[in-house]
Protein backbone atom coordinates (compact mmCIF):
# COMPACT_ATOMS: atom_id res chain seq x y z
CA UNK A 1 0.00 0.00 0.00
CA UNK A 2 2.62 2.52 -0.88
CA UNK A 3 -0.04 4.47 -2.70
CA UNK A 4 -1.77 5.10 0.55
CA UNK A 5 -0.51 8.66 0.79
CA UNK A 6 -1.76 9.60 -2.63
CA UNK A 7 -5.24 8.61 -1.64
CA UNK A 8 -5.22 10.75 1.43
CA UNK A 9 -7.03 13.94 0.48
CA UNK A 10 -5.11 17.15 0.20
CA UNK A 11 -6.78 18.70 3.19
CA UNK A 12 -5.21 15.97 5.27
CA UNK A 13 -1.83 16.02 3.70
CA UNK A 14 -1.59 19.74 3.71
CA UNK A 15 0.35 21.67 6.23
CA UNK A 16 0.52 21.69 9.95
CA UNK A 17 -2.08 19.08 10.71
CA UNK A 18 0.32 16.28 9.96
CA UNK A 19 3.21 17.89 11.76
CA UNK A 20 2.56 16.25 15.15
CA UNK A 21 2.37 12.89 13.41
CA UNK A 22 5.71 13.37 11.68
CA UNK A 23 7.29 14.72 14.85
CA UNK A 24 6.11 11.65 16.75
CA UNK A 25 7.53 9.37 14.05
CA UNK A 26 10.81 11.30 14.02
CA UNK A 27 11.04 10.91 17.77
CA UNK A 28 10.54 7.16 17.39
CA UNK A 29 13.25 6.90 14.77
CA UNK A 30 15.68 9.03 16.77
CA UNK A 31 15.00 6.91 19.82
CA UNK A 32 15.77 3.76 17.82
CA UNK A 33 18.93 4.86 16.09
CA UNK A 34 20.32 7.44 18.55
CA UNK A 35 21.95 5.11 21.07
CA UNK A 36 23.78 3.28 18.29
CA UNK A 37 24.96 6.60 16.88
CA UNK A 38 26.35 7.40 20.30
CA UNK A 39 28.18 4.15 20.92
CA UNK A 40 30.12 4.06 17.66
CA UNK A 41 31.86 7.46 18.04
CA UNK A 42 32.58 6.69 21.70
CA UNK A 43 34.53 3.63 20.60
CA UNK A 44 36.97 5.87 18.72
CA UNK A 45 37.66 7.96 21.80
CA UNK A 46 41.28 8.90 22.50
CA UNK A 47 40.49 9.51 26.16
CA UNK A 48 40.88 6.95 28.93
CA UNK A 49 37.21 7.21 29.84
CA UNK A 50 33.93 7.71 28.05
CA UNK A 51 33.44 11.09 26.49
CA UNK A 52 30.87 12.44 24.14
CA UNK A 53 31.30 14.11 21.79
CA UNK A 54 34.69 12.47 21.31
CA UNK A 55 37.65 14.76 21.72
CA UNK A 56 39.59 13.21 18.86
CA UNK A 57 40.10 10.01 16.99
CA UNK A 58 41.92 6.93 18.17
CA UNK A 59 41.87 3.22 17.47
CA UNK A 60 43.26 2.35 20.89
CA UNK A 61 40.19 0.45 22.05
CA UNK A 62 40.01 -1.56 18.84
CA UNK A 63 43.70 -2.26 19.19
CA UNK A 64 43.08 -3.52 22.69
CA UNK A 65 40.13 -5.62 21.55
CA UNK A 66 42.01 -7.24 18.68
CA UNK A 67 45.28 -7.72 20.53
CA UNK A 68 44.11 -9.12 23.85
CA UNK A 69 44.06 -12.92 23.73
CA UNK A 70 41.10 -13.16 26.12
CA UNK A 71 38.92 -11.13 23.75
CA UNK A 72 40.14 -12.98 20.67
CA UNK A 73 39.70 -16.36 22.36
CA UNK A 74 36.08 -15.53 23.04
CA UNK A 75 35.55 -14.35 19.46
CA UNK A 76 36.89 -17.72 18.35
CA UNK A 77 34.58 -19.61 20.71
CA UNK A 78 31.64 -17.57 19.42
CA UNK A 79 32.57 -18.33 15.81
CA UNK A 80 32.79 -22.06 16.54
CA UNK A 81 29.48 -22.10 18.38
CA UNK A 82 27.69 -19.98 15.78
CA UNK A 83 29.02 -22.01 12.85
CA UNK A 84 28.08 -25.35 14.36
CA UNK A 85 24.67 -24.05 15.35
CA UNK A 86 24.12 -22.52 11.92
CA UNK A 87 24.82 -25.84 10.18
CA UNK A 88 22.57 -27.81 12.52
CA UNK A 89 19.77 -25.27 12.29
CA UNK A 90 19.93 -25.02 8.50
CA UNK A 91 19.67 -28.78 7.97
CA UNK A 92 16.88 -29.32 10.50
CA UNK A 93 15.09 -26.18 9.34
CA UNK A 94 15.20 -27.01 5.64
CA UNK A 95 13.80 -30.50 6.15
CA UNK A 96 11.06 -29.29 8.47
CA UNK A 97 10.11 -26.44 6.12
CA UNK A 98 9.78 -28.82 3.17
CA UNK A 99 7.42 -30.92 5.20
CA UNK A 100 5.42 -27.96 6.51
CA UNK A 101 5.00 -26.29 3.15
CA UNK A 102 4.42 -29.30 0.94
CA UNK A 103 3.11 -31.98 3.23
CA UNK A 104 -0.55 -32.56 3.78
CA UNK A 105 -1.19 -33.99 7.19
CA UNK A 106 -3.26 -33.43 10.26
CA UNK A 107 -1.98 -31.37 13.13
CA UNK A 108 0.15 -29.13 10.99
CA UNK A 109 -0.80 -26.10 13.06
CA UNK A 110 0.33 -27.89 16.18
CA UNK A 111 3.65 -28.90 14.62
CA UNK A 112 4.18 -25.35 13.47
CA UNK A 113 3.40 -24.04 16.95
CA UNK A 114 5.84 -26.50 18.50
CA UNK A 115 8.62 -25.46 16.14
CA UNK A 116 7.96 -21.76 16.77
CA UNK A 117 7.60 -22.14 20.53
CA UNK A 118 11.31 -21.67 21.40
CA UNK A 119 10.98 -18.08 20.16
CA UNK A 120 8.33 -17.43 22.75
CA UNK A 121 9.62 -19.44 25.70
CA UNK A 122 11.89 -17.14 27.71
CA UNK A 123 15.50 -17.95 26.91
CA UNK A 124 16.24 -18.13 30.63
CA UNK A 125 13.84 -21.10 30.88
CA UNK A 126 15.39 -22.84 27.86
CA UNK A 127 18.83 -22.16 29.29
CA UNK A 128 17.86 -23.59 32.67
CA UNK A 129 16.35 -26.75 31.14
CA UNK A 130 19.28 -27.41 28.85
CA UNK A 131 21.65 -26.68 31.73
CA UNK A 132 20.07 -29.49 33.78
CA UNK A 133 20.18 -31.74 30.72
CA UNK A 134 23.82 -31.17 29.82
CA UNK A 135 25.06 -31.15 33.38
CA UNK A 136 23.66 -34.67 33.75
CA UNK A 137 25.65 -35.65 30.65
CA UNK A 138 28.75 -33.81 31.85
CA UNK A 139 28.72 -31.64 28.73
CA UNK A 140 28.34 -28.21 30.33
CA UNK A 141 31.21 -26.03 29.19
CA UNK A 142 31.48 -27.58 25.73
CA UNK A 143 31.03 -25.81 22.42
CA UNK A 144 28.62 -28.55 21.39
CA UNK A 145 26.25 -27.90 24.29
CA UNK A 146 26.09 -24.15 23.61
CA UNK A 147 25.61 -24.78 19.88
CA UNK A 148 22.72 -27.15 20.56
CA UNK A 149 21.16 -24.59 22.88
CA UNK A 150 21.41 -21.96 20.16
CA UNK A 151 19.99 -24.35 17.58
CA UNK A 152 16.80 -24.57 19.65
CA UNK A 153 16.53 -20.78 19.72
CA UNK A 154 17.42 -20.23 16.04
CA UNK A 155 15.39 -23.07 14.50
CA UNK A 156 12.13 -21.06 14.30
CA UNK A 157 13.88 -18.25 12.44
CA UNK A 158 15.25 -20.59 9.80
CA UNK A 159 11.94 -22.42 9.42
CA UNK A 160 10.09 -19.12 8.92
CA UNK A 161 12.55 -17.78 6.34
CA UNK A 162 12.96 -21.04 4.43
CA UNK A 163 9.26 -21.88 4.38
CA UNK A 164 8.48 -18.37 3.12
CA UNK A 165 10.98 -18.98 0.31
CA UNK A 166 9.52 -22.41 -0.46
CA UNK A 167 6.05 -20.97 -0.71
CA UNK A 168 7.27 -18.56 -3.34
CA UNK A 169 8.75 -21.43 -5.31
CA UNK A 170 6.61 -22.91 -8.06
CA UNK A 171 6.60 -26.61 -7.35
CA UNK A 172 5.53 -27.37 -10.91
CA UNK A 173 9.09 -26.64 -12.04
CA UNK A 174 10.28 -29.53 -9.94
CA UNK A 175 7.39 -31.69 -11.13
CA UNK A 176 8.36 -30.91 -14.70
CA UNK A 177 11.85 -32.25 -14.06
CA UNK A 178 10.35 -35.40 -12.57
CA UNK A 179 8.00 -35.87 -15.51
CA UNK A 180 11.04 -35.59 -17.78
CA UNK A 181 12.57 -38.54 -16.00
CA UNK A 182 14.57 -37.12 -13.11
CA UNK A 183 14.25 -38.91 -9.79
CA UNK A 184 12.57 -36.83 -7.06
CA UNK A 185 15.90 -36.49 -5.24
CA UNK A 186 17.73 -35.38 -8.39
CA UNK A 187 14.95 -32.97 -9.27
CA UNK A 188 15.13 -31.47 -5.80
CA UNK A 189 18.91 -31.26 -5.81
CA UNK A 190 19.34 -29.90 -9.33
CA UNK A 191 16.22 -27.77 -9.72
CA UNK A 192 14.66 -26.76 -6.41
CA UNK A 193 17.75 -26.40 -4.25
CA UNK A 194 19.55 -23.87 -6.49
CA UNK A 195 16.37 -21.82 -6.72
CA UNK A 196 15.69 -21.68 -3.00
CA UNK A 197 19.39 -21.34 -2.09
CA UNK A 198 19.18 -17.59 -1.36
CA UNK A 199 16.48 -18.26 1.24
CA UNK A 200 18.49 -21.04 2.83
CA UNK A 201 21.62 -18.89 2.96
CA UNK A 202 19.82 -15.93 4.47
CA UNK A 203 18.22 -18.25 7.03
CA UNK A 204 21.69 -19.54 7.84
CA UNK A 205 23.05 -16.00 8.19
CA UNK A 206 20.34 -15.06 10.67
CA UNK A 207 20.95 -18.29 12.57
CA UNK A 208 24.64 -17.39 12.79
CA UNK A 209 23.88 -13.86 13.97
CA UNK A 210 21.39 -15.08 16.57
CA UNK A 211 23.94 -17.46 18.02
CA UNK A 212 26.77 -14.94 17.84
CA UNK A 213 24.79 -12.35 19.82
CA UNK A 214 22.89 -14.52 22.26
CA UNK A 215 24.01 -14.28 25.88
CA UNK A 216 21.86 -16.35 28.21
CA UNK A 217 22.42 -19.85 26.78
CA UNK A 218 26.24 -19.60 26.96
CA UNK A 219 25.92 -17.93 30.38
CA UNK A 220 24.37 -21.19 31.62
CA UNK A 221 26.06 -23.72 29.34
CA UNK A 222 29.51 -22.19 28.93
CA UNK A 223 32.55 -22.81 31.08
CA UNK A 224 35.79 -20.95 31.80
CA UNK A 225 37.28 -22.33 28.59
CA UNK A 226 34.22 -21.61 26.51
CA UNK A 227 33.36 -18.00 27.17
CA UNK A 228 31.61 -16.63 24.15
CA UNK A 229 32.05 -13.00 23.15
CA UNK A 230 28.62 -12.13 24.58
CA UNK A 231 29.55 -13.67 27.94
CA UNK A 232 32.88 -11.83 27.95
CA UNK A 233 31.08 -8.54 27.29
CA UNK A 234 28.56 -9.35 29.99
CA UNK A 235 31.27 -9.94 32.58
CA UNK A 236 33.04 -6.72 31.60
CA UNK A 237 29.85 -4.66 31.73
CA UNK A 238 29.05 -6.01 35.19
CA UNK A 239 32.51 -5.07 36.41
CA UNK A 240 33.23 -1.72 34.86
CA UNK A 241 32.45 0.61 32.04
CA UNK A 242 35.41 0.94 29.77
CA UNK A 243 35.56 2.02 26.16
CA UNK A 244 36.86 -1.39 25.01
CA UNK A 245 33.27 -2.58 25.32
CA UNK A 246 32.20 0.28 23.08
CA UNK A 247 34.68 -1.00 20.48
CA UNK A 248 33.42 -4.58 20.86
CA UNK A 249 29.85 -3.30 20.64
CA UNK A 250 30.62 -1.41 17.45
CA UNK A 251 32.15 -4.62 16.10
CA UNK A 252 28.90 -6.47 16.85
CA UNK A 253 26.85 -3.71 15.23
CA UNK A 254 29.06 -4.09 12.15
CA UNK A 255 28.46 -7.87 12.11
CA UNK A 256 24.69 -7.31 12.31
CA UNK A 257 24.85 -4.72 9.56
CA UNK A 258 26.82 -7.11 7.37
CA UNK A 259 24.24 -9.86 7.85
CA UNK A 260 21.40 -7.43 7.07
CA UNK A 261 23.09 -6.22 3.89
CA UNK A 262 23.87 -9.76 2.71
CA UNK A 263 20.32 -10.89 3.44
CA UNK A 264 19.01 -7.86 1.59
CA UNK A 265 21.12 -8.72 -1.45
CA UNK A 266 19.97 -12.34 -1.28
CA UNK A 267 16.38 -11.15 -1.01
CA UNK A 268 16.85 -9.13 -4.16
CA UNK A 269 18.36 -12.18 -5.85
CA UNK A 270 15.20 -14.01 -4.97
CA UNK A 271 13.17 -11.33 -6.65
CA UNK A 272 11.17 -10.14 -3.69
CA UNK A 273 11.82 -8.40 -0.46
CA UNK A 274 13.30 -10.17 2.48
CA UNK A 275 10.71 -12.32 4.18
CA UNK A 276 10.51 -12.67 7.89
CA UNK A 277 13.08 -10.07 8.70
CA UNK A 278 11.17 -9.87 11.91
CA UNK A 279 12.04 -13.45 12.59
CA UNK A 280 15.29 -13.13 14.32
CA UNK A 281 16.34 -12.40 17.84
CA UNK A 282 13.05 -13.18 19.46
CA UNK A 283 13.42 -13.82 23.09
CA UNK A 284 17.07 -13.01 22.91
CA UNK A 285 16.36 -11.04 26.01
CA UNK B 1 -10.65 -8.54 8.03
CA UNK B 2 -11.57 -9.52 11.56
CA UNK B 3 -9.12 -10.91 14.01
CA UNK B 4 -11.01 -14.17 14.14
CA UNK B 5 -10.84 -14.46 10.42
CA UNK B 6 -7.09 -13.94 10.53
CA UNK B 7 -6.76 -16.64 13.11
CA UNK B 8 -8.50 -19.04 10.77
CA UNK B 9 -6.39 -18.03 7.85
CA UNK B 10 -3.34 -18.65 10.04
CA UNK B 11 -1.94 -21.85 8.70
CA UNK B 12 -4.08 -22.32 5.66
CA UNK B 13 -1.81 -19.88 3.90
CA UNK B 14 1.17 -22.06 4.58
CA UNK B 15 -0.18 -24.86 2.42
CA UNK B 16 0.66 -24.79 -1.24
CA UNK B 17 -2.31 -25.21 -3.58
CA UNK B 18 -2.85 -28.86 -4.48
CA UNK B 19 -1.03 -30.07 -7.56
CA UNK B 20 -2.60 -31.74 -10.57
CA UNK B 21 -3.23 -35.32 -9.53
CA UNK B 22 -1.28 -36.96 -12.32
CA UNK B 23 1.86 -35.16 -11.20
CA UNK B 24 1.76 -36.36 -7.64
CA UNK B 25 2.36 -39.86 -6.47
CA UNK B 26 0.28 -38.89 -3.51
CA UNK B 27 0.72 -41.56 -0.84
CA UNK B 28 4.40 -42.22 -0.96
CA UNK B 29 5.35 -38.62 -1.40
CA UNK B 30 3.37 -37.51 1.56
CA UNK B 31 4.96 -40.12 3.77
CA UNK B 32 8.40 -38.98 2.73
CA UNK B 33 7.40 -35.40 3.45
CA UNK B 34 6.11 -36.24 6.89
CA UNK B 35 9.33 -38.12 7.65
CA UNK B 36 11.25 -34.92 6.96
CA UNK B 37 9.82 -33.52 10.18
CA UNK B 38 11.43 -36.24 12.24
CA UNK B 39 14.91 -34.69 12.61
CA UNK B 40 13.62 -31.29 13.76
CA UNK B 41 10.90 -32.67 16.01
CA UNK B 42 13.24 -35.34 17.37
CA UNK B 43 15.82 -32.68 18.12
CA UNK B 44 13.26 -30.49 19.89
CA UNK B 45 11.86 -33.46 21.81
CA UNK B 46 15.27 -34.38 23.22
CA UNK B 47 16.83 -30.97 23.75
CA UNK B 48 13.80 -28.77 24.36
CA UNK B 49 10.65 -30.65 25.37
CA UNK B 50 12.44 -33.07 27.67
CA UNK B 51 14.31 -30.29 29.51
CA UNK B 52 11.01 -28.39 29.90
CA UNK B 53 9.41 -31.51 31.36
CA UNK B 54 12.46 -31.89 33.59
CA UNK B 55 11.96 -28.36 34.92
CA UNK B 56 8.34 -29.22 35.75
CA UNK B 57 9.39 -32.44 37.51
CA UNK B 58 12.04 -30.68 39.53
CA UNK B 59 9.60 -28.01 40.56
CA UNK B 60 7.60 -30.74 42.35
CA UNK B 61 10.63 -32.55 43.69
CA UNK B 62 11.39 -32.45 47.42
CA UNK B 63 13.48 -34.49 49.85
CA UNK B 64 10.69 -37.03 50.22
CA UNK B 65 9.46 -37.19 46.68
CA UNK B 66 6.52 -35.18 45.42
CA UNK B 67 6.01 -31.84 47.07
CA UNK B 68 4.33 -28.51 46.56
CA UNK B 69 6.76 -26.75 48.92
CA UNK B 70 8.49 -24.76 46.16
CA UNK B 71 5.24 -23.32 44.91
CA UNK B 72 4.10 -22.83 48.49
CA UNK B 73 7.26 -20.91 49.22
CA UNK B 74 6.68 -18.75 46.16
CA UNK B 75 3.14 -17.79 47.05
CA UNK B 76 3.72 -17.49 50.80
CA UNK B 77 6.61 -15.09 50.69
CA UNK B 78 5.51 -11.65 49.72
CA UNK B 79 8.89 -10.95 48.17
CA UNK B 80 8.39 -13.51 45.40
CA UNK B 81 4.79 -12.55 44.73
CA UNK B 82 5.99 -8.99 44.55
CA UNK B 83 8.57 -9.93 41.93
CA UNK B 84 5.77 -11.48 39.89
CA UNK B 85 3.69 -8.32 40.22
CA UNK B 86 6.70 -6.16 39.30
CA UNK B 87 7.23 -8.37 36.25
CA UNK B 88 3.64 -7.81 35.13
CA UNK B 89 3.82 -4.12 35.95
CA UNK B 90 7.01 -3.55 33.96
CA UNK B 91 5.86 -5.70 31.04
CA UNK B 92 2.52 -3.91 30.91
CA UNK B 93 4.13 -0.46 31.02
CA UNK B 94 6.61 -1.42 28.33
CA UNK B 95 3.79 -2.72 26.13
CA UNK B 96 1.90 0.56 26.43
CA UNK B 97 5.03 2.65 25.84
CA UNK B 98 6.06 0.71 22.73
CA UNK B 99 2.52 1.00 21.38
CA UNK B 100 2.45 4.78 21.86
CA UNK B 101 5.85 5.29 20.22
CA UNK B 102 5.38 2.71 17.47
CA UNK B 103 1.91 3.63 16.24
CA UNK B 104 2.69 7.00 14.59
CA UNK B 105 6.04 5.67 13.37
CA UNK B 106 4.46 2.62 11.73
CA UNK B 107 1.77 4.83 10.19
CA UNK B 108 4.33 7.13 8.62
CA UNK B 109 6.35 4.12 7.41
CA UNK B 110 3.24 2.71 5.76
CA UNK B 111 2.28 5.95 4.03
CA UNK B 112 5.54 7.45 2.75
CA UNK B 113 6.93 6.54 -0.66
CA UNK B 114 8.58 3.19 -1.10
CA UNK B 115 12.06 4.67 -1.28
CA UNK B 116 11.69 6.77 1.86
CA UNK B 117 10.15 3.80 3.65
CA UNK B 118 13.19 1.66 2.78
CA UNK B 119 15.56 4.18 4.36
CA UNK B 120 13.42 4.67 7.44
CA UNK B 121 12.94 0.92 7.74
CA UNK B 122 16.70 0.47 7.88
CA UNK B 123 16.68 2.69 10.96
CA UNK B 124 14.25 0.25 12.56
CA UNK B 125 15.98 -2.93 11.41
CA UNK B 126 19.57 -2.03 12.30
CA UNK B 127 18.86 -1.73 16.02
CA UNK B 128 16.51 -4.72 15.74
CA UNK B 129 19.34 -6.94 14.55
CA UNK B 130 21.88 -5.57 16.99
CA UNK B 131 22.47 -7.66 20.10
CA UNK B 132 20.27 -6.73 23.07
CA UNK B 133 23.37 -6.69 25.24
CA UNK B 134 24.96 -4.04 23.03
CA UNK B 135 21.77 -1.98 22.91
CA UNK B 136 21.42 -2.09 26.69
CA UNK B 137 25.06 -1.16 27.09
CA UNK B 138 24.51 1.87 24.85
CA UNK B 139 21.92 3.13 27.32
CA UNK B 140 24.28 2.54 30.23
CA UNK B 141 26.85 4.67 28.42
CA UNK B 142 24.24 7.39 28.03
CA UNK B 143 22.61 7.26 31.47
CA UNK B 144 25.44 5.96 33.67
CA UNK B 145 26.94 7.87 36.64
CA UNK B 146 29.78 9.08 34.44
CA UNK B 147 27.67 8.77 31.34
CA UNK B 148 27.06 11.21 28.58
CA UNK B 149 23.95 12.74 30.07
CA UNK B 150 25.72 13.51 33.31
CA UNK B 151 28.73 14.89 31.44
CA UNK B 152 26.44 17.35 29.72
CA UNK B 153 24.88 18.23 33.07
CA UNK B 154 28.33 18.66 34.59
CA UNK B 155 29.35 20.88 31.70
CA UNK B 156 26.37 23.08 32.48
CA UNK B 157 27.42 23.27 36.09
CA UNK B 158 24.88 20.87 37.58
CA UNK B 159 25.52 17.99 39.94
CA UNK B 160 25.31 14.52 38.41
CA UNK B 161 22.02 12.70 38.87
CA UNK B 162 21.38 9.00 39.34
CA UNK B 163 19.60 7.86 36.19
CA UNK B 164 20.36 4.17 36.29
CA UNK B 165 19.17 1.35 38.54
CA UNK B 166 15.62 2.57 38.85
CA UNK B 167 12.25 1.92 37.26
CA UNK B 168 12.42 4.59 34.55
CA UNK B 169 15.78 3.32 33.29
CA UNK B 170 14.44 -0.26 33.06
CA UNK B 171 11.42 1.01 31.16
CA UNK B 172 13.63 3.03 28.79
CA UNK B 173 15.93 0.08 28.13
CA UNK B 174 13.16 -2.44 27.61
CA UNK B 175 11.01 -0.11 25.53
CA UNK B 176 14.05 0.55 23.42
CA UNK B 177 14.90 -3.10 22.80
CA UNK B 178 11.30 -4.20 22.21
CA UNK B 179 10.12 -1.28 20.10
CA UNK B 180 11.03 -2.82 16.71
CA UNK B 181 8.68 -5.78 17.30
CA UNK B 182 5.78 -3.39 17.77
CA UNK B 183 6.75 -1.20 14.81
CA UNK B 184 7.09 -4.19 12.47
CA UNK B 185 3.84 -5.80 13.58
CA UNK B 186 1.85 -2.59 13.22
CA UNK B 187 3.55 -1.78 9.93
CA UNK B 188 2.66 -5.09 8.33
CA UNK B 189 -0.99 -4.60 9.28
CA UNK B 190 -1.12 -0.95 8.21
CA UNK B 191 0.40 -1.73 4.85
CA UNK B 192 -2.51 -4.04 4.19
CA UNK B 193 -5.22 -1.43 4.82
CA UNK B 194 -7.15 -0.48 1.75
CA UNK B 195 -6.48 3.22 1.14
CA UNK B 196 -9.80 3.47 -0.70
CA UNK B 197 -11.55 3.16 2.64
CA UNK B 198 -9.82 6.25 3.94
CA UNK B 199 -10.56 8.12 0.76
CA UNK B 200 -14.19 7.09 0.79
CA UNK B 201 -14.57 8.19 4.41
CA UNK B 202 -13.15 11.61 3.62
CA UNK B 203 -15.29 11.99 0.54
CA UNK B 204 -18.30 11.34 2.74
CA UNK B 205 -17.20 14.15 5.00
CA UNK B 206 -15.58 12.34 7.90
CA UNK B 207 -13.29 14.30 10.18
CA UNK B 208 -9.69 13.23 10.83
CA UNK B 209 -10.68 12.00 14.25
CA UNK B 210 -13.52 9.93 12.87
CA UNK B 211 -11.30 8.47 10.18
CA UNK B 212 -8.88 7.41 12.86
CA UNK B 213 -11.52 6.07 15.23
CA UNK B 214 -13.83 4.38 12.74
CA UNK B 215 -11.39 3.20 10.08
CA UNK B 216 -7.76 3.17 11.12
CA UNK B 217 -8.25 1.96 14.66
CA UNK B 218 -10.51 -1.02 13.88
CA UNK B 219 -8.41 -2.02 10.89
CA UNK B 220 -5.16 -1.86 12.82
CA UNK B 221 -6.66 -3.69 15.80
CA UNK B 222 -5.10 -7.06 14.80
CA UNK B 223 -1.72 -5.31 14.80
CA UNK B 224 -2.37 -3.60 18.11
CA UNK B 225 -3.43 -6.84 19.76
CA UNK B 226 -0.74 -8.94 18.10
CA UNK B 227 2.06 -6.46 18.76
CA UNK B 228 0.98 -5.92 22.36
CA UNK B 229 0.77 -9.64 23.11
CA UNK B 230 4.13 -10.23 21.46
CA UNK B 231 5.88 -7.42 23.34
CA UNK B 232 4.25 -8.44 26.61
CA UNK B 233 5.23 -12.10 26.22
CA UNK B 234 8.82 -11.20 25.39
CA UNK B 235 9.00 -8.62 28.19
CA UNK B 236 7.81 -11.07 30.84
CA UNK B 237 10.92 -13.21 30.26
CA UNK B 238 13.40 -10.35 30.05
CA UNK B 239 16.70 -10.83 31.77
CA UNK B 240 19.52 -8.68 30.41
CA UNK B 241 17.99 -5.21 30.62
CA UNK B 242 16.45 -5.39 34.13
CA UNK B 243 19.61 -7.03 35.41
CA UNK B 244 21.88 -4.31 34.04
CA UNK B 245 19.63 -1.25 34.33
CA UNK B 246 17.34 -2.04 37.24
CA UNK B 247 17.69 -1.56 40.98
CA UNK B 248 16.69 -4.06 43.65
CA UNK B 249 13.06 -3.11 43.25
CA UNK B 250 13.04 -3.66 39.50
CA UNK B 251 14.18 -7.25 39.34
CA UNK B 252 11.95 -9.52 37.32
CA UNK B 253 11.21 -13.26 37.25
CA UNK B 254 14.14 -14.08 34.98
CA UNK B 255 16.69 -12.29 37.11
CA UNK B 256 15.62 -14.06 40.28
CA UNK B 257 15.70 -17.41 38.48
CA UNK B 258 19.31 -16.78 37.52
CA UNK B 259 20.03 -15.65 41.09
CA UNK B 260 18.56 -18.85 42.54
CA UNK B 261 20.61 -21.02 40.20
CA UNK B 262 23.88 -19.18 40.22
CA UNK B 263 24.25 -17.93 43.76
CA UNK B 264 21.89 -19.97 45.90
CA UNK B 265 22.20 -23.23 43.91
CA UNK B 266 18.53 -23.75 44.65
CA UNK B 267 17.74 -25.65 41.47
CA UNK B 268 14.33 -26.99 42.40
CA UNK B 269 13.00 -23.66 43.56
CA UNK B 270 14.44 -22.07 40.42
CA UNK B 271 12.54 -24.72 38.45
CA UNK B 272 9.29 -23.73 40.14
CA UNK B 273 9.95 -20.10 39.23
CA UNK B 274 10.76 -21.13 35.66
CA UNK B 275 7.59 -23.23 35.49
CA UNK B 276 5.50 -20.23 36.57
CA UNK B 277 7.21 -18.03 33.98
CA UNK B 278 6.75 -20.72 31.33
CA UNK B 279 3.05 -21.02 32.11
CA UNK B 280 2.52 -17.27 31.77
CA UNK B 281 4.33 -17.26 28.44
CA UNK B 282 2.46 -20.25 27.06
CA UNK B 283 -0.88 -18.73 28.00
CA UNK B 284 0.19 -15.61 26.11
CA UNK B 285 1.32 -17.70 23.15
CA UNK B 286 -2.01 -19.55 23.12
CA UNK B 287 -3.89 -16.25 23.21
CA UNK B 288 -1.77 -15.04 20.33
CA UNK B 289 -2.39 -18.14 18.24
CA UNK B 290 -6.11 -17.93 18.97
CA UNK B 291 -6.58 -14.20 18.40
CA UNK B 292 -4.09 -13.39 15.70
CA UNK B 293 -2.89 -16.67 14.21
CA UNK B 294 0.63 -18.03 14.10
CA UNK B 295 1.20 -17.29 10.48
CA UNK B 296 1.27 -13.58 11.20
CA UNK B 297 3.68 -13.98 14.09
CA UNK B 298 6.79 -13.33 12.06
CA UNK B 299 5.62 -13.11 8.53
CA UNK B 300 7.15 -10.94 5.88
CA UNK B 301 7.44 -7.50 7.26
CA UNK B 302 9.91 -5.49 5.31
Amino acid sequence: MTDFVRHIPLSWRRGAKLLPLYLAAAFGLLFLIGPLLVIVPVSFSPAQYLTFPPTGFSLQWYERFFSRPEWMDSVWVSIQVATLSMILTSVLGLLASLSLVRGRFRGKTLVYAVILSPMIVPVIVTALGTFFFFSRLGLVGTVLAIAIGHTIVALPIVVIIVSATLQGFDERVEQAAISLGASPVTAFRRVTLPMIAPGIVSGALFAFLTSFDELIIPLFLGGPETQTLAVRIWNSVLLEIEPTIAAVSSFLIAVALLVLILAGLLGRARGHSQPAAGATETGGN
Amino acid sequence: MSIQRQAHDGLAELAVPPLPRHLVRQGRRDWTLIMLLVPALGFLAVFFAYPMADILMRSFDGDQGFTLEHYGRFFERTIYVRVLLITFEISGSVTVLTLIIAYPLAFVLATVSRRTAAILMAMVLIPFFTSILVRTYAWIVILGPEGLFNQVLGGLGFDPVQLLYNRPSVLIGMTYTLLPYMVLTLYSVMRGIDAQLVRAAYSLGASDWNVFRRILLPHTMPGIIGGSLLVFILAVGYYITPRLMGGDRDQMMATIIEYQVDLLLNWNFASALAAILLTITLVGFGLYAWLVGLRTLFESRT
